[in-house]
């Protein structure tokens, strides 16, 4: 984008202008305002990590914005205790790469302290938000960034990009603060925090196009490789130590991609043979399944499942 | 509708639109169809809202339950709330505030039409323009959308007649340019039957113009940065203060109008100290020129005192500051707004103290007269204000610049949003302020 244009007008002819964005340009503009201005505005703020696409291209965008200095928040990954290997190794290389700081809430030790109980159907999900809440509390977090999408779920459709959490983390749908213009509200007592979304107004597809265009390295789960796979709710999980396969359910060889990265107990693999991010993208397009649809069982347990989960604290 | 290649999907511009309309209206069967149309209604979307309908006892899927996402909503058969919509087609992507129709959440339109570049204003062809037509309108012009669409809705229900969507179409338009709304298009649908909406209708033959969806795809995202004052609100400097840049200085913010280029002398406000641009980053990458609404940061030849809140102009093009600033206002909060209120006012990146010294009157939407000095405003009420705040400010008039010339008003209590404001005169031609005692108000 260095090219200098001599005429400064256009859309007379019903056409765009030269000077219309172009969506991604447009998209990534808006996240990069987003993230200066909880810079400009808070004391501590944080980006959930995850080590999965959204929370990549969040760090991506957050590098950025604030090049050529380093990015002045820190990293948080809520840690389920079930996660894919790879992306774990991804988020440590990454980290370091970076010269970040990660903080991490494990669910793992809140159950081994015995604050937490495993649920029956071994998923983890769920317990994700004392973990979350009780480090936000801890850590002082004022504001915390989350990679959340409106196109993912149409609770997250009504979610504001500045959103306002109680001192318990509590999300009110009904007592949202209205967004006007780009004039974020980011006022808060203490005790509160609130919640920011970057991604909110990308599509699973922006963030793909996104993620080639700018060449952004993955995990290599996210494309297609042969695993050893299990059916269950009509989706192919990863056999593991978190409790699956159980009896009655048989392990084949396939050759699976993920569209989400989250805990191994609920996040279900696509069968695909998508290697590269072109090929990743023209499924995605083809596809006739929400990204959610395809690969989440948690927010099938019920029509209010995120909405739910949200109001408790959940990102 | 066939797949989107990928050289589609990377050429494509991105239109922000906004719908209002009354309940009944078939918003949402509009919106509905729309979505499924366009392919973004996927199928486990679609089972899930079969599976909703059936269970409460609907023989048809209930195509709001694709828009209706919290709890409160599904039960009471109402949106509360502004929800954000994403569909594509090849040669555009859009982002839908889909805004309630029902009155009390009239504040939820103004929080849709603040970020659009069109709002589609719904009617049903047996009623043509009602009052909350008219309403509807003058939120649109009072916040300046660029382009709006009159729908003209349920064409089936009125035998397709030409003359009924034509009588419609003008009463709507004489109302709307009145108003100052700068570009009507009104377009005759039936949603519920898809005529108009994204096939062109084999019942009106008389119609020539471009369906509902084809309008979208391509009304032009206009910037015309010839008539624009070129604005960089700062948001933050940055100051890598490392071994490998140890001198980099640089002011970050997202150009909220017109142009800049590098070698273009430049003022800062409120402290009028002026320098020269010496280089222009957007996001790594030097450039030469940068425009709105990319996120920069500029670099200046001179060493001065800069800090998030100022507003980086051409030395050539300064808005003057000022202390008091008069606005028409849209109160969005459940308390009232009264004289005397002690708020904070957001304008760009700057927060500072304020106080509302007068609310002179409050706009009656229904004929656009004035009622004089109401003493207050209480949610949804559309106002004149005027405004000390504890600094002066650079704005600019909310006609020549959405981004510099529109705040909010926040409560320094609990941090509540509570007003919209918009400076200077809100329309083309005001009406001269009626004086009626007995004006007890409106709310819608």
């Amino acid at each position: 984008m260095t090219t200098t244009v001599a005429t400064v007008k256009g859309g007379e002819d019903g056409t765009d202008s030269p000077y219309a964005l172009s969506h991604l340009d447009a998209l990534e503009s808006e996240a990069v305002h987003i993230f200066r201005e909880v810079a400009g505005e808070f004391e501590r703020p944080v980006i959930l990590f995850s080590g999965g696409k959204d929370s990549i291209v969040m760090l991506h965008l957050a590098l950025k914005a604030f090049a050529p200095a380093a990015i002045p928040f820190t990293l948080l990954h809520v840690d389920t205790g079930h996660n894919f290997p790879e992306v774990i190794e991804y988020r440590d290389r990454t980290v370091e790469k970076h010269n970040l700081r990660l903080h991490v809430a494990s669910v793992q030790d809140y159950i081994d302290r015995g604050v937490l109980k495993e649920r029956p159907d071994g998923t983890r999900n769920p317990l994700q938000t004392v973990p979350l809440t009780e480090k936000i509390q801890s850590e002082r977090f004022d504001a915390v960034f989350g990679g959340g999408r409106r196109d993912e779920e149409k609770a997250r459709a009504k979610e504001r990009v500045f959103s306002l959490r109680d001192e318990f983390s509590q999300w009110d749908p009904r007592r949202q603060r209205p967004e006007l213009w780009n004039l974020y509200n980011g006022r808060h007592a203490p005790g509160e925090h609130v919640r920011v979304f970057p991604l909110s107004n990308w599509t699973e597809l922006d963030v793909w196009q996104y993620i080639a265009r700018e060449g952004i390295e993955l995990p290599d789960i996210y494309f297609a490789h042969e695993r050893d796979v299990f059916a269950r709710n009509g989706m192919w999980l990863t056999a593991g130590e978190w409790g699956g396969p159980k009896d009655g359910e048989t392990v084949e060889k396939r050759l699976i991609r993920y569209r989400t990265v989250g805990d191994m107990s609920c996040t279900g693999a696509v069968d695909s043979d998508a290697v590269t991010l072109e090929q990743v993208i023209t499924e995605i397009a083809a596809s006739r399944l929400t990204e959610r649809g395809a690969t989440r069982a948690d927010d099938k347990m019920s029509e209010a499942a995120m909405e739910d989960r949200k109001r408790e604290g959940y990102f | 509708m066939s797949t989107i290649t990928t050289e589609e999907l990377s050429a494509t511009t991105l239109l922000r639109f906004a719908t209002a309309g009354s309940v009944d209206d078939g918003k949402s069967t509009l919106v509905g169809r729309l979505l499924h149309d366009s392919k973004s209604v996927l199928t486990d979307q679609l089972e899930a809202v079969e599976h909703a309908s059936r269970n409460r006892g609907q023989d048809a899927p209930d195509l709001a339950l694709l828009t209706d996402g919290l709890r409160a909503e599904r039960e009471q058969g109402i949106t509360i709330d502004v929800a954000y919509r994403y569909f594509a087609t090849p040669r555009r992507r859009f982002i839908l505030a889909d805004t309630p129709g029902h009155v009390q959440y009239t504040r939820n339109m103004v929080t849709g039409a603040s970020t659009a570049e069109l709002t589609v204003i719904l009617v049903d062809a047996r009623n043509g323009v009602v009052e909350q037509t008219r309403r509807h309108a003058a939120i649109a012009a009072l916040l300046r959308v660029p382009h709006v669409v009159l729908a003209v809705n349920k064409m089936d229900l009125v035998d397709y007649q030409e003359s009924v969507f034509a009588a419609i179409a003008e009463e709507f338009t004489a109302y709307a340019l009145e108003l100052g709304v700068p570009e009507i298009t009104a377009i005759p649908i039936s949603a519920l039957a898809g005529d108009n909406v994204v096939d062109p209708s084999a019942n009106m033959d008389w119609y020539g113009g471009p369906t509902f969806l084809e309008h979208l795809e391509t009304v032009p995202v206009s910037h015309d940065l010839s008539h624009c004052h070129a604005r960089l609100p700062v948001q933050y400097v940055i100051r890598p203060q490392s071994a490998e840049h140890p001198d980099y200085r640089g002011y970050a913010g997202q150009i909220a109008a017109g142009s800049f280029r590098v070698g273009e002398s430049v003022t800062v406000l409120p402290s009028g100290r002026t320098s020269k641009i010496s280089g222009i980053d957007l996001l790594g990458e030097p450039v030469d020129i940068a425009w709105t609404t990319q996120s920069v940061t500029l670099l200046l030849e001179d060493d001065i005192d800069i800090s998030r809140g100022d507003l980086i102009v051409p030395a050539k093009d300064a808005p003057a500051t000022t202390q008091d600033i008069e606005a028409t206002v849209c109160h969005v909060a459940d308390a009232a707004l009264t004289v005397g209120h002690r708020v904070l006012l957001k304008h760009g990146t700057r927060t500072v103290k304020a106080i509302v010294k007068d609310i002179p009157s409050r706009l009656t939407l229904d004929d656009l007269s004035l009622h004089p000095h109401p003493g207050q405003l209480v949610a949804n009420d559309i106002g004149r204000v005027k405004i000390r705040t504890a600094e002066p400010l650079p704005v600019d008039s909310y006609a020549d610049s959405r981004r510099t010339g529109s705040f909010i008003l926040i409560d320094p209590n609990d941090g509540t949003t509570l007003t919209a404001g918009m400076v200077g005169e809100s329309f083309a031609s005001p009406e001269p302020v009626k004086d009626e005692a007995d004006d007890d108000g409106w709310d819608f």
